[in-house]
This record gives structure tokens, sequence and C-alpha cells, in this order.
């Protein structure tokens, strides 16, 4: 199963004409994902990868059933397209594009909710399901087949926990990178959610950061619903208040959204945060000898 | 990007939206003649993106000129939570009856705009919350219904405007009128946040903007062609901007270079564990080649004491050995004496550490993990300042 994509997902690259876009492509198909179709207005008919080319997502759905959207469309132009991505039909979106406008992020999340279409990003990695399929551009080479979950707001500390992890021999089920934007799709919220539900996923790695209360929310569920464990790691413990970190949305407003804040909120639902990307492993360790008492 | 009061006001007056007639003045000279156009009495008001500058006596209401001279004068020489106060905003002043609240702020929780309302201005929003509920508004306006009649009605009923008072049903409909325009504004403009504290109804019965607080979203400014970002104050972060680099000055000695807005946060915060302090936080971004190392490199190197640097680079799209070949460029040429550690993971790493062994760069340390890098850079930067220490000291002695 793992949670969002398996190598049932049939993934279709918005902007596979671009030099990101073709990129990408290559490295997804290489990470095996069925990539079925791209999307470029105007540029029907010709091939990428030897994937074939459409001028319109609902074109490119109806001639290869695509159920996932991969987004590389420059931010002017990524409301359009991720408009036409949900009125096309798919499941979910993945949006990997940063520099969005707020208004335009607000009118999408608005209307990806009415239709039930879910999105992932922007300004995110995407999601790999290693082995099976990467939607998005994770580095496949990191990562392995495993028991843990990990969802993050961070790209390449995202990697760097997951190269520790599979250096210690625990392979991932599905990672999950939600973007650096304070608009987003998918939070830490629906994807736990889907990882406790998911019975290839053993523990789950929660990788935050500063602004924001998606860390508490995500800690005030573990405690309530959650039978899995979970680790965490928060970065920006030493960041100064009202500047942006890199993302926009990693930013400490008022008294809220510090790195303290959320560790003791995630270390009051149960949940032990590392002091770095090294200690996560062992953290794991010890979560799952607690739970499995010999 | 946030916005100066007269520049929000500009804004507020455009959108239709009441504001007191004012003039902005850089010196004591411009702030009088201000005032005698305007007609007393006036307010001098300081111009600086930081809230508390009435607490910090950057507010002055004056009834006579020469209490204006000094006003602007005192502000004009200001620092407001290190905002040196350039500008005043002088002001008519108004008589007012009701003061209230009202902002339209972007909203992470319900994902778009929220519409907070207060009957009072200046209190404890969360208190208020608890102590008279009915005096709060607060409201999700949906981006793709825009403002609805029933929320403007809400905030009506907030508000409890007196009938028989000043402007009776007109003050009615002003704030009605107001809270529409802020929303056309908060939407026309990207605004990620409007926010007019106080919001007066004056003994005239007009509904009137006292004061301004606009925050642009900086990703929009491309379709907001009059309003363009300013430049930093830090040389650093001005450089880097012009980069395309994301970079914050920091007041450490230790200057930071890394890949992604998670990984050089958790390098900052591991580096401050082992006791050492970051100079700056530089994210060159994924898939940074060799230019963009160059060009973050003069950003850390530009204006501040760096006594040693770390450069950690998680290749995921990144190449590691274009970073490598980045450094190699700046660090040859510029004849840093800083030490500089290195370590580079991922995509390209043996090819990266490959080419700074050939380099042969006095000064330059590969670290083979994360955490050794972490605690070398340390090292090196307390080695430097304790050398730099006894040296002033002897330096001292000899004179």
């Amino acid at each position: 199963m793992a949670i969002l994509v398996d190598e049932t997902s049939r993934v279709l690259v918005q902007g596979i004409t671009g030099r990101e876009g073709a990129f990408h492509t290559g490295r997804m198909l290489a990470a095996g994902t069925n990539v079925v179709a791209g999307v470029s207005p105007g540029k029907g008919g010709r091939t990428v990868e030897d994937v074939p080319v459409f001028d319109s997502v609902a074109a490119a759905v109806a001639a290869t059933a695509a159920d996932v959207a991969v987004l590389f469309v420059p931010a002017r132009f990524a409301r359009d397209a991720l408009l036409e991505a949900a009125d096309g039909g798919v499941g979910l979106v993945v949006c990997v594009t940063e520099g969005i406008p707020v208004r335009d992020l607000a009118e999408v999340t608005a209307h990806f909710a009415r239709r039930g279409t879910r999105l992932l990003g922007p300004n995110g990695p995407g999601v790999i399901t290693p082995g099976r399929c990467s939607a998005g551009i994770m580095p496949a080479d990191v990562f392995r087949p495993g028991a843990t979950g990990v969802v993050s707001r961070s790209g390449t500390l995202t990697y760097e926990v997951v190269h520790e992890l599979t250096r210690e021999g625990m392979g991932q089920s599905t990672a999950v990178g939600m973007g650096g934007d304070p608009i987003h799709g998918l939070g830490f919220l629906e994807c736990l959610t889907l990882f406790e539900a998911d019975p290839e996923t053993e523990a789950v790695v929660l990788i935050g950061e500063i602004g924001g209360d998606d860390e508490e929310r995500a800690a005030a569920y573990v405690r309530a619903e959650m039978t899995k464990p979970v680790v965490a790691y928060i970065a920006g413990f030493s960041a100064p208040p009202g500047k942006r970190m890199g993302h926009a949305g990693a930013i400490i407003e008022g008294s809220g959204g510090t790195a303290g804040h959320k560790k003791s909120a995630l270390e009051a639902a149960g949940i032990p945060v590392a002091t770095g990307p090294a200690e996560i492993s062992r953290l794991l360790r010890e979560a799952f000898t607690r739970r499995r008492p010999q | 990007m946030d916005l100066l009061e007269h520049q929000g006001k500009k804004l507020f007056a455009d959108a239709g939206l009441a504001v007191l007639p004012s003039r902005v003045a850089t010196t004591t000279a411009e702030a009088c003649e201000a005032a005698r156009e305007l007609g007393l009495p006036v307010a001098v008001k300081a111009q600086v993106k930081t809230g508390g500058r009435g607490k910090a006596g950057g507010i002055r209401v004056c009834r006579a000129h020469d209490e204006v001279a000094a006003a602007a004068d005192d502000i004009l020489g200001m620092t407001i939570r290190d905002h040196p106060v350039v500008a005043v905003l002088v002001e008519q002043a108004a008589e007012i009856e009701r003061e209230m609240y009202v902002a339209i702020a972007s909203s992470r929780e319900s994902r778009g705009p929220l519409l907070v309302f207060c009957r009072e201005g200046g209190v404890d929003i969360e208190a208020l919350a608890r102590e008279d509920p009915g005096a709060l508004v607060r409201t999700p306006i949906d981006p793709l219904l825009g403002l609805c009649d029933y929320q403007v009605r809400d905030v009506v009923a907030a508000a409890a405007l007196d009938p028989d008072g000043p402007g009776g049903a007109d003050a009615v409909k002003g704030l009605g009128a107001s809270v529409r325009a802020l929303w056309g504004l908060y939407r026309d403009r990207d605004a990620t946040l409007v926010e007019v504290n106080p919001l007066v109804l004056t003994r005239g019965g007009e509904t009137v903007c006292l004061d301004s607080k606009v925050t642009i979203d900086d990703n929009a400014l491309y379709r907001q062609p009059d309003l363009q970002p300013e430049e930093s104050t830090d040389e650093g972060e001005a450089r880097a901007r012009k980069a395309g680099l994301a970079f914050v000055a920091l007041d450490g000695d230790i200057g930071v270079l890394g890949n992604g807005a998670g990984l050089v946060m958790s390098i900052i915060d591991q580096i401050a564990d082992a006791g050492g302090r970051a100079a700056d936080f530089c994210d060159i971004g994924g898939g940074a080649r060799g230019d963009v190392v160059a060009a973050a490199l003069d950003a850390i190197l530009a204006d501040r004491s760096v006594s040693a640097l770390l450069v950690s680079v998680f290749g995921g799209i990144t190449r590691c050995d274009e970073v490598a070949r980045g450094l190699i460029g700046v660090l040859g040429r510029a004849g840093l004496d800083a030490p500089v550690i290195v370590r580079l993971d991922g995509n390209a790493a043996a090819e990266g550490r490959a080419v700074l062994a050939d380099a042969r760069l006095d000064g330059v340390t590969v670290a083979g993990s994360p955490e050794e890098a972490v605690r070398l850079v340390v090292a090196a930067a307390r080695e430097r300042s304790d050398g730099a220490g006894e040296q002033s000291s002897a330096g001292r002695e000899e004179t």
C-alpha cells in the first residue's frame, strides 16, 4: 500500500517540455515511476523521454487514465495549471513550484477542497514510495524500501535524515515533503492519519521547522489517535524572530511558531524530539523497543 | 514586504477608505511647513516598520508650531527597536468619538483571509474573546466567494454603534463601507495583512483610518508594478538578494552556506548546540551551480567579520562537484584567511571531494560527516577568536 503513491500510480507531468520538467521526468522514470503522460499547451503530439505529450490535462487523462499530476510550471502560471489539474480529474496534485502568490494558493486550496482533490505542496519536493513511485524531485538513490514513514516541511533536510536512516538499515514506506509555504495542501495531520492506517508503515519520522502550528496540531493528533511510534526533529531553534528563513512559511511571528514551543508540544504528547538528524535512528530504535517489550 | 504607515494610507485612499490629510517630512523644516499647510493641531508620527512607536515616544500631538518643530526634531533623531527614524508623517488631528480595530490577515489555519473586528481598539484580542465575545468578530473570508454581506452585518452588530450618536445611521453605513473597501484592497493589492488600529468614528460621524499596517505578498510584486521592494540595509543581504539567494544576516562569527532552508536551519542549530554562533543563514537552493555558490560566498564575506566558514551540502539535485568548483573559484581568488570546513554528501559527493583535494587550497578541511563538520568549524572559530584576543591584549601592553 504505502501512502499517496505506489506502483499503480499513473503519473502525469505538467510542464514536461520545460528544462526542469524534462529533467525530472527522466529521474522519475529511473526511480521506477509509471509516468504515462506529459502536458504542455501547444506542444501536444511530441514525446519527452518516450512519454506522450498532450495539450491539456483533460486530453491526457482521457487518453492515459493518469491519476497523479506533478507540476513543473513557473509560479505565475501555477494557479491556472493547478486548477486545470483538479478539473481534469486527477486525485493527487504535486506542486514543486516555489514563489506562488498567497492569493492564488488560497483560491486553489479552496477549489481543491470543494472538489475533493488532494494537493501536495507547493514549494516542496513531492512524495516517494521507494522502488515504486516518485512524484516530484526527491533523489531516489538516497531512499530504500522499508517500514518507516517520513513526513517533512523541508526538502534537503529530509534527504539528510533519510540518508542516515538508510545507512542505519531503516528503509522507508513513503516519504512526503509537504512544502515550505504558509498555505499548502496536505499537512502533518493528513499524512499521519494516512500512515496510521497504512499496514506497511510501522513508525513515522516527523520533520518540522519554525512557523505556524502544524507541529502542535500534529502532536495533539498523535496523543489522541495514533498507535504507531512517532519521532520528531525540529529545525530553527536559533532562528531570530520576524525573519523568513528561506521558506516563506519559516518565520516566527509574534510569540508563536518557535522551535521551542513545538518541541514542548511534541514531547508533551510523548513524541521524542531529536537534537540532530543523526539522533533520529537511535530514537526510532528506542521507540520500537518501548512498544514491543520482549 | 511591509509598508510604512504613509505608504499604506496611500493604498487606503486609493481604495476609498477615509484617511486624514497628511504630509511626509524628512526634516524639521519640512514638518513645520506641513503643519502650516494642514493647520493645527497635528500629530507627528515616526515612520518605521515596527510596532511600539507610541510607547517609544514616536507619536506626538502638537497644538502649536514650536511644538511641531520640537517633536520633529526629537522623533527624527530616534531609533525605535533598531529602526532609525528617517521620516515622520505630519497628519491633521481627529476628534475621536470611538476607537475600533479591524484587520484582514492571511491565515495558515483557514488557508485564506481571516477578518478580525474588535469593538474597541488597542485591546488584547484573546482576552476580549474570553471576556466579551460579542464585541469580537473572527470570520474566514472564502477566497473564491469574497466577503459576504452577512459578515459585514456581523461586524456592524459587534460594533454596537449608538443610533443617536455621531453620524447615526450614516456611521453604520460608513463602517460597512470601510470593511468592504478594506477587503477590496486586500484582494486587489495582493496583501497578506491589512490592519487598521485604530479605525475611528469621529465626533463628526465619519469612519476614518488613523493608522495603517500593510504587508504585500513578495511573490505577487510582479503584478503590483507600483509597489517595488526596498533594498536591504545589510550589504550581504542586498548582494544575496540580487543573486536570488535566501540570506539572513545573524550576529555570530561562523559563516554558513548550505542548500535547502531546513538543512541550513538545522546546521545553525547544531553550531549553537556546539557552543558557536552563526554569522548568517544562507540557502543556495536546489540545483545551484558554481556561480551561485560564488555569489553566496561573496554575500557571506561582504561586511561581517567571519572567523570560520562552514559549507555543508547534501546533494539531492545539487551536484557536489559543482559546489566544489564554485568554492575553489572564490577561495582561490579572494585569499580568505578564515579556515573553511566543507562537508559534501549525496549527489556527486565523491567527485566533489576529489575536486577539493586536487585543488590543495590552504585552510580548507573536508569533513567526513555533518557532525564532524560542525565540531571542526566551532573549534576553528574559537581558536581564531582566542588568538585575536591574545593579540589585542598584547598590543595594549606595548602601547
